[in-house]
């Protein structure tokens, strides 16, 4: 198609190029994401000298596009010409981090952080840092929160290498300092959630002189949304600082956020407090995060508990071993007993899901004497996600106290999710039936659950007919092919039977599910039959699915069984007045014997004897 | 500087610009909805029930042009809404926009929020004055190339070009509201924002759309035993915890949202007792309150129900520290009123920049401007009969029974058709802008 005197190979580039700025954002969008290929077409220098001068001011694109653009930024060193050239990527993502979508500036800074490596030092200093003081000192605060996240990988480099150590770095904090006493709350944020990274590139004596006041100064700013940010900072700071600062550093103003008058502040130390309780190490930990903790989870709004009642067991588990029973008994289950009857369903299910796994830190006896006791309590619960959560947890008490202990209290539980008027609970309930079968054992299984596993095949929703299918399969994987044979697959099979043709299409689908666990043997002697029967089913539904049926099963059956009973079935399925059946048994048929026909066989020109003829000149020939 | 409403010896006001078609029958589209100063006072948005949002930008002002300080002109025009139809409901959604919000300015583009019944839109309005030239397979006039002319690849060039303000829908807030959003109020962290409708309010973060809190509900279980609705809300200009809404009862309500995730018990609740020898058929309706607004200091609060603003200091509960009645008058046509419907009317009402005096609408195209120092009040018309470019604006007075005197108009030949329901007043100066109809009259104070 090219002609002789162009160079082709142009052209895609060329279409490339144009369609940076298509009308349509799914071309440009493209088009950006290609970004390399342009630039390795157009080479080092024009792509230094025209490329990216022209994307430095393509900001009014759409998000999606700008965000494409500031990741491609993030690698582009190589075809700028390396590490030399790194600097000239800088005014692109400058203008990319001062825009109002927050996914772009943030994937903006992530680009200039990872080409800041890629400076020496002396670009840093010449290049990169006058980048961030601009950002830092711009009008806007997209510019300024950008600033922010900054400072932390630019100045650890700057410093260590160039004779101007002291100064650049007083410049930096001063920098941030400026930008955590900012008008705008938006900068305040973003220099809170930045503090905590930023302490973590300086000396210790720049933390504790200059990083210091300033979290003080945020975690009692006047915005909520600043002072919770301050708590994750707090985090960090405390991880950095040596045992004995702590308590004078950063624990009253701790402390002091974990009794904010904002909810929202003391959820996000709730939300925290296992990093915290790491970062302060067991003496702070007993002494003040104890009590803390524990009035967190009396705390006078429910998302406060929800969040501190989800910590319960890593809390627990992270105390320090010699006082760590002591410390549960005398002051965490009070609390947990306490939330056992909370009036909100959230903090009982927050906590439902994390009380089991009390029991192995516990032990047995004092699983048995205090917890179990809960257990019950929450088990009975009106909200069917709280008893939900603990019977997804039994295996945690399993191991200590084993099963039987609760299983008394389990059957009417169960019973009552697998009949619950909700259909997503009995689905939940019905998932963790070979969980629950695997814990209990096959007799109380027998006795107690199989007919609720049965009772599920006709549940009028499909979701849990399927799941109900899924389960049964799951069951026999535990407890093998005999098991099934005695117990589910006569049941199976005599809904085959069933004058509704929703419970003769279940038999069908349990089938699928369960002829390959089961065996050739009790597939072809005890299912092959009834499938072959529902073969003239007066419903077509029915009858096309025994055809999907019987191409499932294929495989599972014995080559003389296929030949002699099912090969018959499905030609005559093949004939079925109904379209669907038809596709169906010749897709069944295909799929058992034609496996390398090339597919236009399907195609209309073909008529339907030509295919029979395919079908049987292959599987007479050997 | 700012004491005066006009009334006293500091300034005058005049009239400045009209902006709107002069037609006498107006259509229904064009009727304006709501009018909204940004942070700065340069731009000033207007809504109209068409579901339209015009931006108005204030003109530099030039030396060569003394007398004519800085005139507001089009900036940019864009279909906020359109009309929906909800087919689970089937009821029509109307286009009208009840509210707009401008955002604190953030980069060189401006944002708004607007609102019409269902629907929060926040919208960016951005200046663009390049475009990029050269195509690599057409040229200048879009004439596509033969494939085979290419021997170099060429990178696009950004030219200067006329100035162009583009709209952009940033992002859309739906399907929060069962009922009609009567307000929207951006908090002062700047990432959140409220919008309340009759019975619920919802608490919105700026950049997610698909889910919002909700922190006030007072749908009763059973319809029946509804007796209160909510009719505005408005966050506190500096402390991002408190917001305060009103109710048709009069009262108003302000919640901490420190307290708890869910607001629906009040930390304070504001009402004024009853005088029992006013009590009428109407006094319940009329003391329904149709807009509260903050000082921009914090302090104080408005309110404005069918006849009075009231300014409520937020330490003092139980009675307004100041009561202003805007057209008491009208107290013995309440019947009229209420045939004709027009006491259903929300006017709304809005601060100086200095919070120093008041302003509210009424019938006749009249507008109230009250001076909390002095305790001076001011009728004024927005007419086109008085439209010339600096003309001093007459102060008008309203014959309260007995002998009509001279210069004064009789309750009865009001019309009660000509409302003003929507004004605002530059944040810092002074200068306001007034929705007569499908008309914005923008007036300004004349220096002595």
């Amino acid at each position: 198609m090219a002609g002789a005197e162009g160079d082709d190979s142009l052209y895609p580039i060329a279409v490339l190029i144009d369609e940076l700025r298509n009308e349509d954002v799914q071309l440009r969008l493209n088009s950006i994401k290609k970004l390399s290929t342009i630039a390795l077409a157009l080479g080092v220098e024009r792509t230094r000298t025209e490329l990216l001068p022209f994307l430095t001011d393509t900001i009014y694109d759409e998000d999606e596009v700008l965000l494409a653009l500031a990741e491609q930024l993030g690698s582009f060193t190589v075809l700028v010409g390396g590490p030399e050239f790194v600097h000239c990527l800088l005014p692109p993502l400058e203008s990319l981090a001062t825009v109002e979508e927050t996914v772009v500036r943030d994937k903006a800074v992530e680009s200039l952080r990872k080409i800041s490596q890629e400076h020496s030092p002396v670009d840093l200093e010449v290049h990169f840092v006058p980048l961030v003081k601009r950002l830092a000192s711009g009008d806007w605060f997209t510019s300024r929160t950008s600033a922010c996240g900054l400072f932390g990988v630019c100045y650890p480099r700057v410093s260590i290498m160039t004779h101007t150590f002291e100064s650049t770095l007083i410049t930096a904090v001063m920098h941030f300092r400026t930008l955590c006493s900012d008008d705008t709350p938006m900068v305040r944020r973003a220099a809170s959630s930045k503090l905590g990274e930023f302490a973590k590139v300086l000396e210790l004596d720049y933390v504790k002189s200059d990083i210091i006041p300033l979290f003080t100064a945020l975690a009692s700013d006047e915005q909520d949304s600043v002072r919770l940010l301050a708590v994750e900072a707090g985090v960090s700071i405390a991880a950095l600082l040596p045992q004995e600062d702590l308590e004078d550093l950063v624990m009253p103003t701790l402390r002091q956020a974990a009794e904010d008058k904002s909810w929202r502040v003391r959820y996000m130390v709730a939300d925290k407090f296992s990093e915290l309780q790491k970062a302060v190490g067991p003496e702070i930990t007993k002494n003040d995060l104890v009590p803390a903790f524990q009035n967190l989870l009396k705390d006078c709004e429910a998302e406060v508990r929800t969040a501190a009642a989800n910590k319960v067991k890593v809390f627990c588990e992270s105390l320090p071993e010699d006082s760590r029973e002591t410390i549960i008994m005398t002051h965490i289950l009070p609390c947990v007993k306490e939330l056992v009857s909370d009036t909100n369903q959230h903090v009982k299910s927050a906590l439902a899901s994390v009380i089991m796994g009390l029991s192995t830190i516990l032990g047995k006896d004092n699983t048995v004497e205090h917890l179990l006791p809960l257990f019950l309590v929450q088990l009975k619960d009106e909200y069917p996600e709280v008893r939900l959560n603990i019977i997804s947890n039994l295996d945690c008490v399993n191991e200590v106290i084993g099963i039987r202990q609760l299983s008394q209290s389990l059957l009417p539980a169960i019973v009552e999710l697998a009949e619950d008027a909700k259909w997503r609970v009995r689905l939940a309930i019905i998932e963790y039936m070979p969980l629950l079968a695997g814990q209990l054992g096959v007799e109380f299984f027998d006795e107690k659950l199989n007919s609720l596993c049965m009772a599920w095949l006709i549940d009028h929703v499909y979701a849990i007919r399927e799941a109900a299918t899924c389960n049964l399969m799951k069951l026999v994987e535990k407890f093998g092919a005999e098991w099934a044979q005695n117990t589910i697959v006569p049941k199976v099979l005599g809904m085959a039977n069933d004058s509704n043709y929703l419970h003769r299409m279940t038999t069908l689908f349990c089938i699928n599910a369960l002829s390959e666990v089961c065996g050739q043997e009790i597939t072809t002697k005890h299912m092959l039959p009834v499938v072959l029967k529902m073969s003239t089913d007066q419903v077509a539904n029915v009858r096309f699915n025994v055809a999907r049926c019987l191409q499932k099963i294929g495989p599972v059956l014995d080559s003389s069984a296929l030949q002699a009973e099912v090969k018959p079935v499905l030609e005559k399925l093949a004939t079925d007045q109904d379209m669907d059946v038809k596709y169906f048994a010749l897709e069944a048929i295909s799929g058992m014997y034609l496996f390398n026909l090339p597919t236009y066989i399907f195609s209309e020109t073909f008529s339907f004897s030509s295919i029979l003829f395919f079908f049987f000149s292959f599987s007479l020939s050997p | 500087m700012m004491a005066g409403v006009g009334g006293g010896n500091d300034f005058q006001w005049c009239f400045s610009q009209v902006k709107g078609a002069i037609d006498e029958d107006v259509a229904e589209a064009d009727i304006i909805s709501t009018v909204e100063f940004n942070y700065s006072g340069e731009l000033l948005a207007t809504g109209d029930k068409g579901g339209r949002v015009v931006i108005f930008q204030r003109e530099q002002e030039s030396k060569n042009r003394l007398l004519s300080r800085g005139e507001y002109n089009v900036y940019s025009t864009f279909q906020s809404h359109e009309p929906e139809f909800d087919y689970l409901k089937s009821l029509e959604i109307e286009e009208k926009i009840n509210k707009i919000r401008w955002l604190p300015q953030q980069n060189a583009a401006h944002f708004l929020l607007s609102a019409n019944d269902k629907t929060i839109k926040l919208w960016k309005i951005s200046e663009r004055d390049k475009r990029a030239e050269g195509y690599n397979l057409k040229d200048e006039d879009g004439r596509l190339q033969d494939q085979f002319r290419i021997t170099t690849l060429r990178v696009p060039v950004l030219m200067p070009m006329d100035l162009m303000v583009e709209a952009s829908p940033r992002r859309i807030f739906a399907n929060a509201h069962t009922y009609h959003i009567n307000s929207i109020s951006v908090n002062s962290d700047y990432e959140t924002y409220l919008s309340a409708d009759d019975l619920r309010i919802n608490l919105w973060h700026l950049e997610i759309t698909d889910r919002s809190f909700n922190i006030v509900d007072i749908k009763p279980a059973n319809m029946e035993e509804l007796t209160e609705v909510i009719t505005a809300a408005e966050c506190h200009p500096h402390q991002c915890n408190v917001f305060v809404y009103s109710s048709s009862k009069g009262t108003i309500r302000l919640c901490d949202m420190r307290a708890a995730a869910l607001c629906d018990r009040h930390s304070k609740f504001f009402e004024e007792p009853e005088d029992p020898s006013s009590r009428s058929f109407f006094s319940e309706i009329i003391s329904s309150i149709s807009d509260v607004k903050f000082s921009h200091s914090g302090r104080y609060m408005m309110t404005r129900d069918y006849l009075s603003v009231k300014v409520w200091d937020l330490n003092m509960e139980n009675r307004p520290v100041e009561t202003y009645q805007v057209h008491e008058y009208l107290r013995s046509k309440l019947c009229s009123l209420y045939e004709n419907d027009c006491i259903f009317d929300k006017f709304e009402c809005c601060w100086n920049g200095s919070d120093s005096a008041i302003m509210t609408g009424s019938y006749n195209n009249f507008f109230r401007m009250f001076d909390r120092n002095t305790r001076r009040d001011i009728t004024l018309e927005a007419s086109r009969e008085n439209s010339k470019p600096r003309a001093i604006l007459k102060p008008r007075k309203v014959c309260t029974g007995g002998k009509r005197k001279k210069d004064e108009i009789s309750v009865d030949s009001l019309d009660f058709n000509k409302k003003i329901l929507h004004t605002a007043w530059h944040p810092k100066e002074n200068v306001i802008a007034v929705a007569a109809t499908n008309n914005l009259y923008i007036f300004q104070d004349k220096m002595n």
